[in-house]
């Protein structure tokens, strides 16, 4: 009978139950999206962040003082220690490696431009542009275009196996070159490809494949610095202590954390000789400007679930409220109040689960929406997301009916059935 | 008597039944007028905090990102250094919406012969601009230096004062405080401009310049700051700029998204509620219809009241609305959000306008069912 008495109920008054289930659906549709985003949106903005460029430098261990103003080095080029090109595809061995996002090597040299009537000594910056490389099984591209994305380039970036190279803007126009001319470089012609625009030291500066500048140094293999773009997860009060003064169960915690100490010691186990220190500009300031987007968002996504629980109720009052001659021909008829209230939770949990259902996809399918338009990537939806969801929509629902169901069930017979709402 | 009323009641103009009806229609039956209040109370308060927080979330976040330090770079051009009044120059131009810090810079010899670059500045500016960098305690007295990391394991390893020679005049300094930054500044000696001055006698060659605003506001700045001092290059440095365009235009798509689909909810919650309550009181659209009334009153009745709702619930709800997003800039950037006020019409049209939707549609649904049929409770 129960069941019955429901079934018809869904049967007979369907603009109704549409119109309460439309409620729900979209409720619980936009509640499924803002969640979906909000939990995302701190991995989207550390990835979009990133366009900060490095936040990790690499040096050797036994390295001399930079002599650089401006980011011009002042130092003889020769001095100082180096680390190994070898060693760099080490660095996807990293128990983190998969933050890693990218890293550059730079090596500056300085070679001899022109002729010999008009010659001058110019810094030649040699490194990766999107250098494929290898590690056991694995091959990646790195280089420049990754940790540096704000170098613009007029023309074509060079290979990185070729002996081309890019001119930087300033020194173009000083030079009275362009894309696609010839330079002189230390006696050899080599082909300008592209203007480089850095708004940096690399404007004044040739900037070549790594290898190219090893051969002018005449120590291949040779890296003075590596830059390392990593996502991190912003510090807190485990991750400004001191390592060496943990106890081992804090150790692994902290070096299984993302950090950017934690990612910058293991830089260090994996290059030999090598000192890695995070660039604090970058790496201190994502932190604040993460955790200030996602507060944010969480606000925000506190506010949307607030609205569809006011949308969800105002939907389900109305429709329990237009139904006030039903209960009173159900209690005319005999019926108790509790019977009354279960029929309606019943009806209640179904419009839940349904509206719950549907919702969730379309909250999913708006995310995902969301994710390609605003930050041309997936966003993703946590599968644990969706017991939630449901279980929210039916505790929303039926706070919304409670109230009405409660004042329905109270309604005296007598004035429905004559029609006195 | 009662034709004394009725005559008493022909002189008044026709409005005052119309008023008295949506008074008496408000009073009588408060509570589902109450409830349909409060959804658009809500609605509108919803509406503008998002609203509010989408246009104040930029300069929030702009001031998070002058953190990152300088955008823009003065450095004089070829090896001179800049005009003795060219912080003045620069500080006028930025009328106090950013900030400038000189530097000068010298390589000098430590006294086993190695060659350090020694920067002199004004720390209490340095502090507030590049406030990334760590520093065990910034010198306060003459004569103190900042040590970066690295150079100090070549001039001071243990902290003990030390000498530094340039162009044959020698310094005594005594390092107080450790920088370290993971840049070039850990391979440099900063010290006061007057300890800088008063040793090698060179004027700063480049301002660093933290200004505030948009990216057309800093470009703007740019082009004044070359005219006024044409000595210098001035560029901006296009690793903040780009970065910070970045995330403060994917944040503002995001909350744009966001809010869209909240103020829609919102709105959907009035609408609902509101035909609800329009559908409830057919009794007296029949009633009306009986006696006479013609459509266009009842739908006029009708409009006016939900357009009298829309009225004071956009109100109240700014009031509410203004107070939320206020609490939200508190909570998460410490500072409340301005309330702007060019919020409010788009808030007032955009209620009154779903609660005219919202009654007009019933209306237009019942139109075609016979006032018999509803007093029958058909």
């Amino acid at each position: 009978m129960f069941g019955r008495l429901v079934y018809e109920s869904f049967r007979r008054q369907k603009r109704r139950k549409i119109l309460a289930g439309v409620a729900i659906t979209l409720g619980v549709g936009v509640a499924t999206a803002m969640i979906a985003v909000a939990t995302d949106i701190g991995d989207k903005i550390s990835r979009e962040l990133r366009n900060y460029g490095a936040n990790l430098v690499v040096t050797p261990q036994e390295d001399t003082l930079d002599v650089q103003i401006g980011g011009v080095d002042l130092k003889p080029p020769s001095d100082g220690a180096y680390l190994n090109e070898a060693d760099l595809p080490k660095i996807r061995g990293t128990f983190w490696h998969h933050n890693i996002v990218g890293f550059a090597p730079v090596l500056p040299v300085s070679v001899r431009v022109g002729d010999n009537a008009d010659a001058k000594d110019l810094t030649l910056l040699g490194t990766y542009f999107s250098k494929s490389l290898t590690f056991g099984k694995e091959s990646f591209a790195t280089g420049v275009r990754i940790t540096h994305p704000w170098w613009k380039v007029q023309g074509a970036w060079p290979d990185d196996n070729s002996s081309d190279v890019l001119l930087g803007e300033s020194l173009a126009a000083k030079l009275g070159r362009k894309a696609g001319d010839e330079i002189e470089l230390d006696g050899r012609q080599h082909r300008i490809v592209g203007i480089l625009s850095t708004g940096g030291a690399e404007d004044n500066e040739v900037v070549a494949p790594l290898a190219l500048a090893q051969q002018v140094l005449g120590k291949p293999g040779a890296v003075r610095r590596l830059y390392v773009s990593a996502l991190t997860k912003p510090e807190d009060a485990l991750a400004r202590r001191d390592p060496k003064s943990m106890n081992p169960e804090m150790f692994d915690r902290w070096y299984c954390s993302p950090y950017v100490a934690s990612i910058a010691y293991q830089l260090q186990e994996a290059i030999p000789h090598s000192h890695a220190e995070q660039i604090r500009q970058i790496a201190q300031n994502e932190g604040t400007v993460l955790s200030r987007i996602k507060g944010l968002m969480v606000l925000v996504t506190l506010a949307a679930l607030f609205a569809s629980a006011l949308a969800v109720s105002a939907a389900m009052a109305t429709a329990i409220f237009e139904r006030r001659n039903e209960v009173g021909l159900m209690k005319a008829l005999g019926a108790s109040g509790i019977s009354v209230a279960a029929l309606f939770f019943a009806e209640a949990l179904l419009l839940a689960l349904i509206g719950g259902i549907v919702g969730f996809a379309g909250g999913a399918l708006l995310a995902r929406q969301i994710g390609r338009s605003i930050f041309d990537s997936q966003i993703t939806i946590e599968p644990v997301l969706f017991p939630v969801i449901l279980a929210i929509a039916v505790i929303v629902t039926f706070a919304g009916s409670a109230m009405a169901i409660r004042r329905a069930v109270k309604f005296d017979p007598v004035y429905a059935l004559r029609g006195e709402g | 008597m009662s034709s004394d009323v009725a005559h008493r009641r022909a002189g008044k103009p026709h409005t005052s039944m119309f008023l008295r009806m949506l008074m008496r229609a408000a009073v009588l039956r408060r509570g589902r007028a109450a409830s349909a209040l409060l959804a658009m109370v809500v609605a509108a308060a919803v509406a503008t905090a998002m609203l509010n927080l989408y246009v104040d979330v930029q300069a929030k976040l702009r001031k998070e990102f002058r953190n990152y330090g300088a955008n823009v770079v003065m450095v004089a051009k070829g090896d001179q250094v800049l005009p003795a009044d060219t912080v003045d120059k620069v500080n006028v131009l930025l009328a106090g919406r950013g900030l400038a810090v000189p530097f000068a810079y010298v390589v000098a010899r430590t006294s086993n012969g190695q060659s350090v670059v020694v920067s002199g500045t004004n720390f209490e500016q340095v502090r507030k601009l590049d406030s990334w960098w760590s520093v065990t305690s910034w010198p306060a007295k003459p004569q103190e230096a900042l040590v970066g990391a690295r150079a100090a394991t070549v001039v001071s390893p243990s902290g003990a004062p030390f000498d530094l020679s340039f162009q044959g005049r020698t310094i005594h300094l005594n390092p107080v405080g450790v920088l370290r930054t993971g840049a070039s500044e850990d391979s440099r000696i900063y010290l006061s401009s007057q300890d800088f001055e008063g040793w090698t006698g060179v004027k700063p060659s480049t301002i660093e310049i933290a200004a505030s605003g948009s990216s057309e506001d800093v470009n703007a700045l740019i082009r004044q700051l070359s005219q006024a001092v044409p000595a210098a290059e001035v560029h901006p440095i296009r690793q903040i700029m780009e970065g910070e365009a970045r995330v403060l235009g994917k944040t503002r798509s995001t909350l744009a998204a966001a809010a869209a689909l909240i103020i829609a909810t919102a709105a959907l919650c009035v609408l609902s509620t509101l035909i609800g309550w329009v559908f409830d009181r057919r009794r007296d659209f029949a009633i009306m219809k009986a006696l006479g009334a013609s459509e266009g009153l009842i739908s006029g009745f009708f409009a006016a009241e939900a357009a009298a709702l829309g009225a004071v619930g956009a109100i109240v709800g700014f009031g509410i609305g203004v107070g939320v997003a206020a609490w939200i800039g508190r909570v998460n950037f410490h500072a409340p959000v301005v309330p702007r006020f060019n919020v409010l019409p788009v808030v007032f049209v955009g209620s009154v306008a779903v609660a005219l939707v919202s009654a007009v549609l019933p209306i237009f649904l019942l139109r075609r069912v016979q006032p018999a049929m509803i007093l029958r409770g058909e």
